[in-house]
């Protein structure tokens, strides 16, 4: 059975280690959803948050794969744990008809999502949260068209344990 | 200090004493510093290629991390076929490559290839030194991650501003690797576990692959058959992990296994696998494998297991420690019933060939051969129907003496791992059993043998096919024998003359015998062309994608 898993790993900050863990996707025929790279407090070490899909042999391997490369600092498993997921996405609306400003304006309230630019035929939209949320707003705002789009992929952190 | 001589008291700090290499623009700094190096001897080879294999044959026959040498481009990708088949068969090793100066790197600068790019997916790790400052720890850490937990090759790029730049040097006293801690110690629990399912087992079988070598634990683990009396099979990789004639080895499994071996496996109800993988060619058909056994899995590389076949004990561990602590929580165990039932299908389905007296067996000669030669005999194959033959009809008895390309299957690994092999135990036979497809492939580095009086012995096994080829032809293309056919390509004698070697044509059965005692006799390197029997094959088979149990074994009836 395909399983979804979020996967975060610290990684050393140096070249050539992102073309390590997607050439161990590709060379393995592993599949992977999104994949989020960037600095983390540490200047020294990047983390990547992973999104992979596959059956428990499968995603089992990845996690030990990645744990394998040199580079590879630690392998969190993010699924075992509590943690949060956080997507953003960048969206092109198109406004065919004037009307329609007040549904999509609704909308955007109702997400919690920001209009950061607007021409007489287009809203720019930033939409974050959940990859679930980000893509309902995505399917509602699929019937008024979308022309552009991106998005960054899922990041996630653990929940830090409350002490009592 | 320059750049250059770093790298070479960095190597020595190492123990680096030996380096098969083939220069090249890019590389000169480093050979020229290697110039009036006393303390390492450079091997010029032929072609890269075989400087890879050799580096991998000096490793294999004493587990010391082989070292080759290449230029950019065209030189470093030479390497890449070697640097792939100590991958796949975790030999330790370090490639070190020259690469153009840091400032033309990404121009597509003449003999300019990215290396590390290229060999990512085939090394444990690889680095491009970019700061000269970097260098010495680069070099520490290369080796520490070549020669620790599951061995294998890396390759360091060299650019030639780096080798040509000053710094200062000290060489570190440890590597500085945050993200590689290899687990050596096998968790105490497991171990207990694992003592009471075979204490439980009435079928248990020691499946055991070439991690065994690597760790240098079959001592370790021939005590622990012994121990728990319970019956030996050993992948290609681990042929030698065991004394061919202990009357506990059941021999090799797979596809080319004994039948007793096979049989073994699948009627056993607990499989102890140490240090292999559970390779297709050794499992076929996984749906059909060992249905009635609970597994083991003992392995350094928590990658391989689970990977093929579903564990139900998982023993991350160096093998060593993991037998020698195996071994003393297990009880004495008798399996009598077990073992003589595996004796029975010994005697019932022997590896067996029909002699002829009119032409020459390919069985016949690898027989002669094991009578003849020492005890400590090295033997290195090169690939196809001459490896499973001699994987199936040579005796050993020590580790460490056949070295041949498994994973990869790697034609033309033979003669230039024979050479290497034989720089490293300068005493001993070297035997390379070659067929007449593969030898073909590095043929040139005959010269290399003949340059340095490595008296290296080949036996050519010529049928004048690309025999396995031919065989899977036979089998399950028709008889087709499409691109298989190599007859009368070379006269073998006359190329040994040409580079200076000496050669030996047989095509009498009755000559086997002399040929060989003349060859080894001989003081310098010697081709020996056998004319065998053109479409002998190798028998028994498991056909590809059928279950280990359902061998064949026609003609042989």
């Amino acid at each position: 059975m395909t399983k979804r898993k979020v996967i975060s790993v610290i990684v050393e900050n140096q070249p050539g280690v992102l073309a390590r863990i997607s050439g161990l996707f590709s060379g393995r025929g592993f599949n992977i959803e999104s994949l989020a790279v960037g600095e983390t407090e540490d200047v020294t070490t990047s983390r990547m948050t992973i999104v992979a899909n596959g059956d428990d042999l499968v995603l089992e391997q990845i996690l030990k794969q990645l744990n394998k490369l040199i580079d590879v600092i630690k392998v969190t498993d993010m699924s075992e744990e509590s943690h949060v997921e956080v997507d953003l996405a960048l969206i092109k609306v198109e406004i065919k008809d004037p009307a329609h400003k007040s549904d999509i304006m609704t909308t955007v309230g109702i997400f919690r999502a920001r209009i950061l630019d607007v021409t007489s035929d287009v809203f720019l939209i930033e939409v974050t949260g959940s990859e679930d949320k980000v893509n309902a707003f995505i399917e509602l705002m699929k019937q008024h068209g979308i022309r552009e789009m991106v998005r960054t992929g899922t990041i996630a952190m653990t929940r830090t344990k409350i002490q009592k | 200090m320059r750049g250059s001589k770093i790298l070479l008291e960095s190597l020595k700090k190492e123990g680096v004493d030996t380096i098969f290499g083939y220069p090249g623009g890019q590389a000169l700094p480093i050979f020229d510093e290697l110039y009036n190096e006393k303390a390492i001897k450079v091997y010029l080879v032929r072609h890269e290629q075989g400087a890879a294999h050799a580096a991998d044959g000096y490793s294999r026959s004493t587990g010391k991390t082989g070292v080759c040498l290449a230029t950019s481009g065209p030189g470093a990708t030479n390497l890449v076929t070697g640097i792939a088949t100590a991958y796949m068969d975790s030999i330790p090793m370090v490639a070190l490559t020259g690469q153009v100066p840091t400032s033309l790197i990404g121009n597509d600068a003449f003999q300019e290839s990215d290396m590390t790019g290229i060999t990512r997916p085939i090394v444990k790790h690889n680095y491009l030194v970019k700061d000269v400052k970097d260098l010495a720890q680069i070099i520490k850490n290369a080796f520490y991650i070549a020669n620790t937990g599951r061995p294998g090759p890396v390759l360091i790029d060299l650019p030639k501003d780096v080798m040509l730049a000053e710094a200062d040097y000290v060489y570190p006293a440890t590597p500085n690797l945050r993200g590689y801690k290899p687990n050596t110690e096998a968790n105490k629990n497991q171990i207990k576990k694992a003592a009471e399912m075979i204490e439980k087992a009435e079928r248990p079988i020691l499946y055991v692959g070439g991690g065994v070598m690597l760790a240098n634990a079959c001592d370790e683990m021939v005590k622990l058959a012994e121990k728990i009396n319970v019956p030996v099979t050993t992948t290609l990789m681990a042929i030698g992990a065991i004394p061919s004639a202990h009357v506990l080895n059941v021999g090799m499994l797979g596809m080319h296994g004994t039948r007793y071996a096979n049989y073994a496996m699948q009627e056993s109800d607990l499989i102890i696998a140490v240090g292999a993988r559970f390779d297709d060619r050794v499992t076929g058909k996984v749906a059909d494998f060992a249905p009635h056994a609970d597994i083991i899995h003992i392995d350094i590389d928590p990658t391989a297991i689970g990977k093929i076949i579903r564990v139900d004990l998982p023993i991350v561990a160096d093998s060593k420690s993991a037998l020698r602590d195996l071994l003393s929580a297990v009880k004495k165990l008798e399996h009598k019933e077990w073992l003589l039932q595996v004796e029975e299908w010994k005697k019932e389905y022997p590896l067996k060939y029909i002699d002829s007296d009119k032409e020459i067996k390919p069985q016949y000669v690898l027989e002669k051969i094991s009578q003849l030669a020492k005890e400590d005999t090295i033997i290195t194959t090169e690939v196809g129907q001459h490896q499973m033959w001699a994987a199936q009809f040579l005796s050993f008895t020590k580790p460490r003496t056949f070295l041949t390309s498994g994973g990869l299957g790697t034609m033309g690994y033979g003669f230039p791992a024979a050479i290497g092999a034989q720089v490293a135990n300068p005493g001993k036979l070297v035997i390379d059993i070659a067929g007449d497809g593969s030898i073909q492939m590095n043929i040139q580095e005959l010269a290399t043998a003949v340059k340095y009086n490595i008296p290296v012995k080949v036996a050519i096994l010529n049928n004048g096919y690309l025999g396995m080829v031919r065989q899977w032809q036979e089998l399950f293309f028709g008889g087709r024998y499409s691109s298989s056919d190599i007859e009368s390509s070379v006269d073998f004698v006359k190329l040994a003359e040409a580079y200076g070697a000496k050669g030996i044509l047989i095509e009498k059965k009755e000559d086997v015998e002399k040929a060989l005692k003349t060859a080894f006799a001989h003081k310098g390197p010697v081709l020996m062309d056998f004319r065998i029997s053109r479409e002998e094959n190798v028998w028994p088979m498991v056909p590809a994608g059928a279950g280990l149990g359902n061998m064949i074994t026609e003609g042989l009836a």
